[in-house]
């Protein structure tokens, strides 16, 4: 984590995935407070409050809400996997530059390397998730991925797929140019793109169909 | 990344009094102790690198939504708020049926999910840079003054031809801004001691030997909106952006054009480059080659020429120059031909 310069050995294993699977919510905050508290002499005093000391963040995730600490440089996608275990959501490039962490932000598709944790606080994040029917019946999108075979790796699927509900949704998919353009921003390594340009079609045909 | 405290501003005045360093302090807001985030992309991304180190975040996205969030049409003009998003003016009635070349320019840049998220106040200020700049263990003028320019005799490939000094060579990487130089759009600024509004063109600076300084804005000050006039020439506008690949890209040479046509003849023109210089540039010398002339061609190749007379090209970015005259040609005729 390059955002934790001069950490110390319980710090780095906060951020493994055994680690926190086995941990609680709550017990995750209280090892973020006591990492804070080790490194008070290094921080840089701004209006008086350490900056490292977690704030208590609430975020409401695909309709639940959750209370967590946070230093305020977490991203959102950092709180989402690290912190809330929605590890569907996927670190890329963490620049902005790939589309893997695409979530949405009050219904809209947004990057969550580049959105603050703290700044999300108010707003309703929907994650890959979060798309599926409570019984458990795949989104339209999640099956069109599946029946076109729009994946090889699947690393950039949930990113793709969050993109493509969006799409959709703001009548962007219309025609492949259109598709390809206002998908761009979601790169598939594997280069299935031939086959997500097929399975947003589907999936729009099949959302009108509803 | 730098520690930061995060705060929200509640109001306008707030902000400004929490971006204020006080009298006396001289760096200019990109180096300041308390920056502004909005949409955050670019913030976040500098943060993360290290090339961007507030101790404060001001986020202003709850500053009033009628002042700050809404697009106003009238006869007059447009009236942009700063806080409107790139993919909210891209997706407004007017701005696509009589502002084309602003659609162009939003609809053209970065990904949907970057314009859902950017605000209009932040994309011109977003950084004028390069991949030097970028990484924080090269020499660099921009984020080390007086540190070198590691871009004058390295890849320069992507680096600016127009309005270049030998402390910085790096692109003014934005597209919008293009067609509110184009349009002579003027931009609100709120500060802590007063409130201004300055032609767009005035915002940039050049770098000349202070490259690190991008804007004529100081600390605390914020940027509210923009007021683009209406015009005969609105209508018949538009954006040709040339790059490496068709989409999600910066431009390697762009122009934004706004024709008014008596016939074949140029009634009025206006132009601006981007991808090749470094600032928003407006091609006066250009444009007043083609007043009162029939276009064609030939008279837009002229034009092209009178554009990058000044041109002052590094090894690897010599191609600009032929691609910026070709990408100015075509975007003329493109935009003659359009049927309004």
């Amino acid at each position: 984590m390059a955002d934790h310069p001069g950490t110390g050995k319980s710090r780095l294993s906060l951020h493994r995935r055994g680690f926190l699977t086995a941990a609680a919510t709550g017990a995750t905050a209280a090892v973020v407070a006591r990492g804070a508290e080790a490194q008070t002499s290094e921080a840089t005093p701004a209006a008086g409050v350490n900056p490292r000391t977690p704030r208590p963040v609430t975020l409401s995730v695909n309709g639940q809400t959750h209370e967590i600490g946070l230093d305020a440089r977490t991203s959102l996608l950092d709180a989402l996997r690290d912190h809330l275990r929605l590890t569907g959501t996927k670190k890329g490039c963490d620049h902005g530059q790939c589309g893997a962490c695409t979530v949405h932000i009050d219904g809209k598709r947004a990057l969550s390397c580049m959105s603050f944790a703290v700044m999300a606080e108010g707003h309703e994040i929907t994650t890959i998730e979060g798309l599926a029917a409570p019984a458990g019946d795949l989104h339209p999108m999640q099956q069109a991925f599946v029946d076109q075979d729009a994946f090889q790796c699947g690393y950039c699927t949930p990113g793709q797929i969050m993109s493509a509900v969006a799409c959709v949704k703001e009548g962007h998919a219309e025609n492949d140019d259109d598709i390809r353009e206002f998908m761009s921003g979601n790169l598939c390594r594997c280069a299935a793109y031939p086959n997500i340009v097929a399975a947003v079609k589907q999936a729009r045909d099949a959302i009108r169909e509803g | 990344m730098h520690p930061f405290a995060y705060q929200r501003a509640s109001s306008e005045q707030a902000a400004v009094e929490a971006g204020n360093p006080g009298p006396g302090v001289r760096r200019p807001p990109t180096e300041a102790a308390a920056q502004f985030v909005a949409g955050g992309t670019n913030m976040s991304d500098y943060m993360r690198l290290n090339v961007t180190r507030p101790d404060v975040l001001i986020d202003i996205n709850e500053l009033s939504p009628s002042a700050y969030g809404h697009i106003e049409a009238d006869s007059a003009g447009l009236r942009i708020g700063a806080l409107v998003r790139m993919a909210e003016a891209e997706d407004h009635p007017v701005i696509r049926s009589d502002y084309p070349v602003i659609h162009d320019t939003l609809k053209l840049a970065a990904t949907r999910q970057i314009r859902n998220m950017a605000s209009l106040g932040g994309n011109v200020l977003q950084r004028t840079r390069c991949e030097y700049f970028r990484e924080a263990s090269f020499p660099c003028n921009k984020r080390q003054p007086g540190s070198g320019c590691s871009a004058l005799d390295g890849f320069n490939r992507r680096h600016a031809v127009l309005g270049v000094s030998d402390a910085c060579i790096a692109t003014y990487p934005g597209d919008f801004a293009q067609a509110l130089i184009a349009l002579d759009a003027r931009v609100e600024i709120m500060g802590p001691q007063r409130r201004r509004t300055i032609a767009f063109s005035e915002l940039h600076r050049q770098p000349g030997g202070t490259p690190n300084v991008e804007t004529g804005l100081a600390p605390g000050e914020l940027i509210t909106g923009y007021v683009v006039p209406a015009g005969p020439h609105t209508r018949r506008s538009r954006y040709v952006k040339t790059r490496d690949r068709e989409s999600y890209q910066f431009a390697l040479a762009s122009a934004a054009i706004a024709l008014d046509l008596d016939g074949a003849t140029v009634k009025d023109v206006r132009i601006a480059l981007g991808g090749v210089a470094t600032v928003p540039w407006r091609a006066h010398e250009a444009e007043q080659l083609l007043v009162g002339q029939p276009l064609d061609e030939t008279l837009a190749r002229r034009a092209a020429d009178a554009a990058f007379a000044q041109a002052r090209t590094r090894e690897h970015n010599g191609y600009k120059v032929p691609i910026g005259k070709e990408t100015l040609v075509r975007a003329l005729l493109e935009t003659q031909a359009m049927d309004v």
